[in-house]
């Protein structure tokens, strides 16, 4: 299969080279459109990112598929392609195949893991379907590139670790708490960090904010926006019983949450846990609160351990992933593999006949009259049984090879030894008329 | 009613058992797999891992109930009068009833706690004389198999509450520590392993009460007594107190988290030492068989 990727993303090139070089909506039809007409290439997709620009093509040959794509690249860009070409990865074949599935899979993303990828990838490949530049290589291998990234969300945990500070509050409320839906939080101190903290809660479900400030107004101000309930700072400790999220963010010189307080709250919860968040410096709520049962205290500095920890997890579900991908590269091209070797055979057969029924032709012409037909029909049918015998081996090798690692080899080398190319173009459009 | 036995007359010593013995090895070797599987799926945190150790604790199980049938019949009376018969039935209990767990609240890893404890078990029942002994035909009755499926579902219902507890400490140590990382990620929120523990705790206890209530109606039959002050019923009573007094903490003081948990492994460790205290130094269950 003479797939290729060539492209670049943010380890390959700087951001003043990414940006000349990406598709907006307005002209990725046009794009796809010449890639497809005037560079000679069969099947194409544009994958354009603020990360990544990379474009999957299917050529005829490998290297001439190459030469085009970066050739494209470069004018399309306008820049030099011997400046662009050191910035340019290129993957060839099963390299290629691998290297998509990663990509979707968000292995391959500045953020391992993250899952904003694989929708653009699926745009990606919804736009060249749109412009009618994805074929039957391309068709299969993008649907197959969608199954293995779901495949490794559901099987890994891949996307299950949190990596920002608020993000991580939030998945520890959640490990703390299980369901988070019904819990109260209070808000100590309503500067901006506690507002994007209350953002995440609310956006896991939190039931009620409750926010307490310095200046009353601003309290009540926040609480409008998040349609919650102002306290008075004075007041708030004969709140806190009812309060099971603590985002603590004043600037207050000392600890306005200390242990005895909390240790009296306890009671009164019948000791329901409390999660307290400290992302005030200094801090405002005694690390020695920690130590009551029940209760667990993170500061700025822990929630930034957390999202390391959770960052050294996704690594390791990685390597789950990679594994995932190796067996279905297997399947991939069980697929691909069939593909290519059955045309083959049809457009062997084929050009044999061609040649044995235009030959026929000139003999008959030659003898005009002088065969009756029960001899023309001897001569027919003996014209056949040659090609028949001739083909019979090479045929099943062919079947047999097509398997094997030298498969694309054998395949290649029958198409080059017969000059197969007019023969399959013909195939590939009467199979696209049938689409 | 019950007075009389409903299976055939109990067999004297050296009644082949060869049948089951077989399975009994088998079973030894299944759990073994499956233990290493879930140890894996701790260490490498692969899901792949998780999923072969529940299809080869599936597998245990089978064989496990193969076991406990081949010696039922081998016997001829119910499989739980040695030691060695009590252990193989405790495993088979604990494991069906994590399936039935499992059912509810698809806690998988719950499993990496099931396998090891019934692995224990049924390596314990590997030191112990595997011989079929006799059961005097009084101590057979209607009400034992009730009995004794009450008691080990009781006491198995305590075991998951014990890993529940446990895994409720560790995730607890992890998150007070704020060292987050090894079976962090694998476990369930504190608040879950609370409630389920409770939840499981409620069960047994309620499965226990009624094992008492069976137990003393059996003992009548067989000896004229609902309670004769044995070492068994002297331990039943303290499990069946402490597990009382835990309850009505937690209903009335609120003893939840982390002290809930403690009392929950105390417990269950007092109720497994005098498991196997009174079956090791009394001779099969409840020493009835001296």
């Amino acid at each position: 299969m003479n797939l290729v990727i060539v492209g670049l993303n943010h380890k390959s090139a700087t951001v003043e080279i990414r940006e000349k070089l990406s598709y907006s909506d307005e002209i990725l039809g046009d794009s796809l459109k010449a890639l497809c007409g005037s560079y000679g290439v069969n099947e194409c997709v544009i994958l354009s990112t603020c990360n990544r620009v990379e474009i999957s093509a299917v050529s005829s040959d490998i290297e001439k598929g190459v030469w085009e794509v970066k050739r494209f690249l470069a004018e399309s860009s306008k820049i030099p392609l011997e400046e662009l070409d050191e910035h340019l990865y290129v993957h060839k074949g099963q390299d290629a195949v691998r290297h998509l599935f990663r990509v979707a899979a968000g292995l391959d993303s500045m953020v391992v893991g993250e899952p904003q990828i694989l929708g653009q990838v699926k745009d990606a490949y919804g736009n060249a379907v749109h412009f009618d530049t994805a074929g039957v290589v391309l068709n299969k291998l993008y649907h197959k590139t969608f199954s293995v990234a779901k495949r490794i969300r559901t099987e890994t945990r891949i996307g299950a670790a949190a990596v920002s500070i608020s993000f991580a509050a939030v998945e520890l409320g959640k490990k703390i708490f299980g369901d988070i839906t019904g819990k109260t939080v209070m808000l100590i101190g309503a500067g901006e960090m506690a507002e994007l903290a209350a953002r995440h809660f609310l956006n896991a479900g939190v039931r009620e904010i409750m926010i307490t400030n310095r200046t009353y107004e601003r309290a009540v101000e926040l609480s409008r926006t998040f349609n919650g309930t102002a306290i008075m700072l004075r007041e708030f400790p004969h709140f806190l019983k009812e309060v099971d999220i603590v985002v603590a963010s004043t600037a207050s010189p000392k600890f306005i949450i200390k242990p005895e307080m909390v240790r009296e709250v306890m009671r009164e919860r019948k000791y329901a846990p409390m999660f307290f968040i400290d992302i005030s410096v200094p801090r405002n709520i005694d690390p020695l609160v920690n130590n009551v049962d029940g209760s667990y205290v993170y500061d700025v500095d822990d929630l930034e351990n957390v999202v390391n920890a959770n960052l050294k997890e996704r690594s390791k579900e990685a390597g789950e992933a990679e594994t995932i991908i190796d067996e279905e590269i297997d399947v991939f091209y069980q697929w691909v593999k069939s593909l290519n070797v059955v045309p083959t055979i049809i457009a062997l057969k084929n050009s044999f006949n061609d040649i044995r029924k235009s030959e026929m032709q000139k003999a008959f012409s030659m003898m005009n009259d002088d065969l009756t037909d029960k001899q023309r029909e001897t001569i027919d049918a003996m014209t056949v049984a040659i090609i028949k015998k001739i083909l019979h081996n090479p045929v099943q090798h062919l079947k047999r090879e097509a398997d094997t690692v030298d498969g694309d080899f054998y395949i290649e080398a029958s198409r080059k030894l017969f000059d197969l190319s007019e023969e399959l173009d013909k195939q590939k459009k009467a199979q696209n008329s049938e689409d | 009613m019950g007075r009389v036995s409903p299976y055939p007359a109990s067999g004297s010593i050296g009644r082949n058992n060869q049948m089951s013995l077989i399975f009994f090895y088998i079973t030894v070797a299944v759990y073994i797999v499956s233990t290493v599987l879930y140890f894996g799926y701790l260490t490498t945190h692969r899901e792949r891992l998780l999923d072969f150790g529940k299809y080869a604790l599936i597998g245990a199980f089978s064989v496990n109930t193969i076991t406990i049938l081949g010696r039922w019949m081998e016997a001829g009376r119910t499989p739980a009068a040695s030691f060695h018969e009590s252990l193989i039935l405790f495993a088979w209990v604990t494991v069906g009833l994590y399936f039935v767990i499992l059912y509810k609240y698809r806690l998988s890893v719950l499993g990496a706690f099931v396998a090891p404890f019934s692995l224990m078990l049924i390596l314990t029942a590997s030191f112990m004389p595997k011989e079929i002994v006799p059961l005097a035909p009084v101590l057979e009755s209607y009400w034992l198999p009730f009995h004794i499926l009450l008691a080990f579902l009781g006491n198995a219902s305590f075991a998951l509450a014990f890993f529940f507890a446990l895994m409720y400490l560790i995730q607890n140590h992890y998150l007070k520590s704020r060292k987050l990382g090894g079976t962090y990620f694998l476990l369930p929120s504190l608040e879950v392993l609370d409630e389920v523990g409770y939840r499981c705790i409620s069960y047994g206890f309620t499965l226990l009460t009624l094992a008492m209530i069976t137990g003393a109606i059996w003992s009548e039959y067989a000896t004229g007594n609902y309670w004769e002050w044995k070492h068994r019923q002297i331990f039943s009573l303290i499990e069946w107190l402490l597990y009382a007094a835990l309850l009505h903490g937690r209903l009335t003081v609120g003893w939840r988290g982390r002290k809930a948990a403690l009392l929950s492994t105390a417990a269950f460790c007092v109720m497994i030492c005098s498991y196997f205290i009174i079956n090791i130094l009394a001779g099969g269950a409840h020493g009835l068989l001296r």
